[in-house]
């Protein structure tokens, strides 16, 4: 694939009625640069879930706030950056969840972040100075273990 | 507007929710509605039939998980059914199939109840 890195911002309200716009931004902006369907709806959740997280903990439901989302499209690799100014996510309190051991508890939460783990290449994140921001990077290879598949 | 809904449909004494649109953070607690609707009118043999269903996020997961218990504790189960490969993929990238029947058809599904094929 031969294309120059192009780069697509959005900003929305954190509340849950807008994540169909941060999916239609993810999707349209890949589509467009020519990224393939598989890669587009692992980066379509992955953002998704980033974005639900900082709508339901970092801003704890109040839809006056804003999420920034800096997606940048290269040869190889699909990084998108996701801003927020409300509460930083504890990663030292983070546990992988266990399906079997949530469904037995009747919790509805806690896949998300796992989520966003097994179909990004590479997440990073940092918190300073009140602003939080996760990086998600999609590796553009052709191989098909780094798109949706199976539980390891 | 919302972009998900949920139609029902009795099958004998199973229902079916025939769920259809996008299922995200949104739109879940409409599922959530729908199933304690059931629970809440006795009915607790419940197919999902997926084949409308576009999207799914974790949000739509944490449903199932939230009422697979109580719906068994009442002799029940939630089987779900008919799902484009991409939001199967999405089921099974966190293992549901485990402890979830999730097969391909209607019929399928209802046949389970009507077999007695208990829960996985």
């Amino acid at each position: 694939m031969d294309r120059a890195s192009i780069t697509h911002t959005l900003i929305v309200p954190s509340a849950t009625r807008h994540l169909i716009k941060v999916r239609k931004f993810v999707v349209e902006s890949a589509r467009q640069a020519g990224v393939n369907e598989t890669h587009i709806e692992a980066l379509q959740l992955a953002v998704d879930e980033a974005c639900a997280n900082i709508i339901e903990h970092a801003y704890q439901g109040n839809s006056a706030n804003k999420v920034n989302l800096t997606m940048t499209i290269e040869a190889t690799r699909v990084i998108v950056r996701i801003r927020d100014h409300g509460r930083s996510f504890d990663r030292r309190a983070y546990q992988r969840p266990d399906v079997v051991e949530l469904s037995r508890n009747r919790k509805s939460g806690g896949l998300g972040v796992d989520i966003i783990r097994r179909l990004m290449d590479h997440v990073e994140y940092f918190s300073e100075d009140g602003v939080n921001e996760i990086t998600l990077i999609k590796l553009l290879r052709s191989d098909p273990s780094s798109s949706i598949s199976s539980i390891e | 507007m919302s972009n998900f809904s949920v139609a029902f449909r009795d099958a004998g004494d199973v229902t079916v929710l025939a769920i259809c649109g996008e299922l995200d953070a949104h739109t879940a607690p409409e599922l959530e509605s729908a199933i304690k609707k059931c629970r809440d009118e006795g009915k607790a043999k419940l197919v999902v039939n997926g084949s409308d269903l576009e999207y799914i996020s974790s949000a739509g997961l944490g449903v199932f998980m939230a009422f697979i218990e109580e719906i068994r504790a009442l002799d029940g189960d939630i089987k779900i059914c008919a799902l484009k490969s991409k939001i199967f993929n999405v089921f099974d990238l966190l293992g549901f199939p485990l402890i979830y029947h999730i097969v391909e058809t209607e019929e399928e599904a209802i046949s389970l109840f009507k077999q007695g094929i208990k829960p996985i």
